[in-house]
């Protein structure tokens, strides 16, 4: 479903390579883990996924798609079919959790009954049906990010693209949304989420892929965190 | 389609109101930007209507001998008449000059006395000349001239051209009317490109605050027009606004002020204001939309590119 075909990314300086010679591909209903240090080149490699930024060499395939040949104006339409959700939530701040799901489905253009419909029960998804007219800032942070998890699976989107999505949360935080993606998963989503975090790792037990230093140093069917 | 447009039209208004305070500082930044347009316009008048009475105080008067001929004072008439720098002519005979001299002079019993000693009327008839500016009446006066050259000596038909009398403080008064129109457009231009300039980089601030929700949209996949729509919606409310304050605040200052412009430069700028309202409205408001739409579309197109 994804697949990346000897991918390097060098920075303009020319010494720092963020990916080296990166080969790997994920397929459908996978739920891949991407773990390692700081600076080992995983959110470059989310990025490169959702066509954030470009490879110096090689391709990134989605399905038969070169993601890097797609015409700007064409862009919007891919990013469609790829749920998002990051770190620091990026949600709408000046709109509630409904408008944010809900922003979502418009700019899919889907219909007012369709996001009448489909937004209470995404919302539901990620048990925050009595906060849907909070704003973000009323939130707390394990809410914003079921929030952002809810727009992210609001269009039922091919694949999900999870950076860091524990990184600023504690423990039961964590292991709710770890819970939730799993539930994504379960209903036939792929998952791709990078994580720091090991006890998230080990409780997943599913593919893990481990980068350091741009590259990938180990892929492993059920891994466990090993750095 | 429609759903977009009306959903872009929503997210505009709601935005609008949410960001209440930024929306409040573009508008405060756009009004004073349109009263300083408006204020040029309203100078700008001003200055054109004192230039013009002053200008058309201007003339060139041609006293013509008292027995020149009916048809050769016609003749110098109607050749001046067609010089494409004369703007009027008017026709004083030697009765209707007696008769202002008469009026000038009333209560003057001395001056009146000596007219009526005097069997026939001593005064010439002449011609007031106007030229389109005041420039031109050097050429005025040197065809004049000329006119009067091909006169035969023994019977004159010019008897004086003022033009000499009046030509340093014609000079003088061009200088000043070409100085001051020059003055002017610089000083219009400079508060113009200001004032946009200002608009446009407070809009750029507005919308520089929103530059994480604009990429945050972008990653859900929202087209540019989607992201764009609202952002340019919100510039029109902007103008449109502001334009109205401007007209507003233009109100009661042309109140106090239109009286002391009557008398000063003869126009009454609060009459100008209600008789051209509908002009200043459309130049207003439109300037106001039109530049809150650019700068707002400048500004989004900038985080909207890859």
């Amino acid at each position: 479903m994804i697949y990346f075909d000897n991918v390097s990314k060098l920075y303009a300086d020319g010494r720092a390579a963020a990916l080296q010679e990166v080969t790997f591909q994920v397929a459908p209903k996978e739920f891949v883990s991407i773990v390692g240090h700081s600076g080992a080149g995983k959110t470059t490699l989310l990025k490169m996924i959702i066509a954030e930024d470009q490879p110096s060499h090689g391709k990134v395939f989605y399905e038969s798609l070169d993601i890097h040949r797609i015409p700007r104006t064409r862009l919007p339409h891919y990013r469609r079919k790829i749920g998002t959700v990051f770190q620091d939530f990026k949600l709408l701040p000046h709109k509630t959790a409904y408008e944010n799901v809900a922003f979502a489905m418009e700019a899919n253009g889907r219909s007012d009954q369709e996001i009448a419909e489909n937004v209470p029960q995404a919302l539901a998804l990620v048990d925050l049906d009595d906060k849907a007219w909070n704003f973000p800032h009323e939130l707390s942070g394990g809410e914003k990010q079921r929030v952002a998890i809810a727009r992210a699976i609001v269009n039922q989107p091919d694949i999900i693209i999870a950076d860091e999505p524990t990184g600023n949360l504690d423990p039961i935080a964590t292991y709710e949304v770890v819970q939730i993606l799993r539930k994504i998963n379960d209903l036939g989503t792929t998952v791709i989420m990078t994580t720091h975090n090991k006890g998230v790792i080990d409780e997943i037990e599913r593919r893990v892929i481990t980068m350091d230093d741009g590259r990938i140093v180990r892929d492993d069917a059920t891994g466990k965190y090993v750095l | 389609m429609l759903t977009g447009l009306r959903r872009v039209v929503k997210a505009g208004f709601v935005g609008f109101w949410r960001n209440a305070y930024v929306s409040l500082a573009s508008i405060f930044v756009l009004t004073v930007a349109l009263f300083v347009i408006g204020a040029t316009m309203f100078l700008d008048q001003l200055l054109a209507t004192s230039l013009n009475t002053l200008q058309s105080k201007v003339d060139i008067n041609v006293y013509f001998v008292p027995d020149a001929p009916e048809e050769r004072i016609d003749a110098i008439r109607n050749a001046v008449a067609a010089l494409p720098d004369v703007s009027l002519v008017t026709y004083t005979t030697r009765e209707e000059a007696l008769q202002q001299y008469r009026d000038r002079r009333q209560g003057d019993e001395i001056s009146l006395q000596a007219l009526a000693e005097l069997d026939e009327n001593p005064l010439g008839a002449n011609i007031a000349i106007q030229a389109q500016e005041t420039s031109q009446y050097e050429n005025i006066a040197r065809f004049l001239d000329e006119q009067r050259a091909l006169e035969e000596p023994q019977a004159p038909v010019i008897d004086v051209i003022n033009y000499a009398q009046n030509k340093d403080s014609i000079d003088t008064l061009t200088g000043i009317i070409n100085a001051t129109e020059r003055a002017s457009w610089i000083v219009m231009g400079i508060l113009l490109i200001a004032s946009i300039l200002i608009t446009f980089n407070t809009i750029r601030l507005a919308i520089y605050t929103s530059r994480e929700e604009i990429a945050i949209m972008r990653l859900v996949g929202a087209s540019n027009m989607f992201i764009r729509g609202p952002f340019m919606l919100q510039g029109i409310m902007y103008g449109f606004i502001a334009g109205l304050l401007a007209l507003l605040l233009f109100y009661p200052l042309l109140i106090w002020l239109g009286p002391r412009t009557e008398t000063f430069f003869e126009i009454n700028l609060f009459t100008y204001y209600v008789q051209n309202f509908g002009d200043i409205f459309g130049i207003l408001i439109g300037a106001g939309v039109v530049l809150g739409l650019v700068s707002s579309t400048l500004a989004v197109a900038r985080y909207l590119r890859t």
